[in-house]
């Protein structure tokens, strides 16, 4: 990727993303009966969602990494693991707003919350795994087995927390339970931070590229 | 048939040094001694009290002790260069992923069932039951398997018996959730079919896991 072509992709990101907040703060109305908290909402889903699709690359690249063995696999994998847990904790954080004034405590063991942090914790051991080994070929291998390891844990925890009784509000979305103002503003949302998802994930991808870069002009010199 | 001898040579290597050495199965017996005596502190030995907590305190102290365990079996491997010993049998790595489960499955099963009667007594709780044991096996299995994995990754990196912990016990949740509920279950005097569906969550996690190792295990123990 040229830094032309991020350039215009994140002056687009900016457009996209004034018109997502203005849609949120003034277009859309207030929900009746959560009040004006409900719009923390079009913040919420976008992150998680774009949470999980990182976590997806992660997976992805690794196995990529581990049979072509190409190092730019790992590179993509490892930003994308950065990125997906900023996204994360911004969702866990924009939640707890949430429930706050709605629920009326910052943190309850509600199973879906309990998930979404210990699928927060795999990926913080996914980046602190990569710190504890120094040879990067072992680093990227060792990284890969934890993201594919990590990614297919996520169902089995969602299912064994199911089973618990739930007081997450239930996806509205595909059952027409949200108005259409709701769901367009919902939808530009998503855009707007999946825009914002892939100039992070570019920025931090040229920025590993970078550190290998001079890694290697490094050894050159000794 | 060929590859099930392999995988028993390298689990009864395993056996025959913990004959010798007595490295693991004493040391962490000794550790489960310890955590039950000190959740009895913590939770006084109220009857009420311990009805509710008998289930988490019996997994915590069996997830801790796994962790104990599982590190061990690797670091011996690495002392003395006994892993690139292995390396350079002519077996697969599969083979070596296979054994090392085997016996630190078989470990694990002899701590818990010497644990399981001495929990039951100190607390006054019927343990020793069918579905406890079936729950325990299951549990075990998927601890053994994914933890086989990640051991033979944390001893090769900086922070050895740190990383484990780490990488293991989050993984587990699934079968940590379905092994607390289901003892639960059954020791307020439910049965097999109200149990069922933690089982089969247990039983998917160490399929799945199974799989998943025996497949990336090559990659985490080549050098």
């Amino acid at each position: 990727m040229n830094v032309d072509k991020l350039k215009v992709l994140t002056v687009a990101g900016c457009l996209v993303m004034i018109a997502a907040l203005y849609m949120i703060f003034v277009y859309v109305p207030t929900e009746a009966n959560m009040g004006v908290v409900q719009r923390i909402f079009y913040f919420h889903v976008p992150l998680a969602w774009l949470a999980f699709v990182a976590f997806f690359i992660v997976f992805i690249c690794s196995i990529f990494f581990l049979i072509k063995k190409d190092l730019k696999w790992d590179r993509v994998a490892s930003s994308s693991a950065e990125v997906g847990v900023i996204f994360t904790t911004l969702f866990l954080a924009s939640g707890s707003i949430w429930a706050k004034p709605i629920w009326g405590v910052w943190w309850t063991w509600e199973p879906r919350l309990t998930a979404a942090l210990v699928l927060w914790i795999i990926y913080i051991a996914y980046l602190l795994i990569r710190l504890y080994v120094t040879n990067k070929e072992q680093r990227a291998r060792f990284a890969a087995v934890v993201g594919i390891a990590g990614f297919v844990d996520v169902p089995i925890v969602a299912l064994a927390i199911t089973l618990w009784r739930t007081e997450h509000p239930s996806p509205v979305i595909f059952e027409g339970g949200l108005a259409p103002s709701m769901l367009y503003t919902l939808l530009v949302s998503i855009a707007a931070f999946s825009i914002l998802f892939t100039i992070l994930l570019l920025q931090k991808l040229a920025n590993n590229t970078l550190e290998s870069d001079i890694n290697k002009l490094k050894e050159k010199i000794k | 048939m060929n590859f099930w001898r392999k995988v028993w040579a390298i689990t009864w290597k395993d056996i025959i040094s913990e004959f010798r050495a007595r490295e693991i199965i004493i040391s962490v017996l000794v550790f489960v001694l310890l955590v039950i005596i000190i959740f009895n502190f913590a939770f006084g030995a109220g009857v009420e009290v311990i009805k509710i907590a008998a289930p988490g305190m019996l997994w915590v102290t069996f997830a801790f002790a796994g962790v104990l365990s599982l590190n061990r079996s690797f670091i011996l491997e690495k002392e003395e260069g006994c892993l690139e010993g292995l390396m350079a049998a002519p077996i697969s790595r599969e083979i070596i992923y296979t054994g090392k489960t085997l016996s630190s499955l078989g470990f694990m099963l002899v701590v818990e069932l010497i644990a399981l009667p001495i929990f039951a007594l100190l607390f006054n709780l019927n343990l020793l039951t069918f579905e406890i044991v079936t729950i325990t096996f299951l549990s075990t299995l998927g601890f053994a398997a994914c933890g086989t994995l990640f051991s033979a990754m944390a001893v090769k990196t900086k922070a050895r018996e740190l990383v484990l912990p780490v990488l293991f016990l989050p993984l587990v949740v699934p079968v940590i959730i379905g092994a607390v509920k289901a003892t639960g279950m059954v020791l307020s005097g439910q049965t097999w079919a109200e149990i069922a569906n933690w089982l089969i969550i247990i039983g998917s996690f160490d399929i799945i896991f199974l799989v998943i190792s025996f497949w990336v295990f090559r990659f985490v123990i080549e050098e």
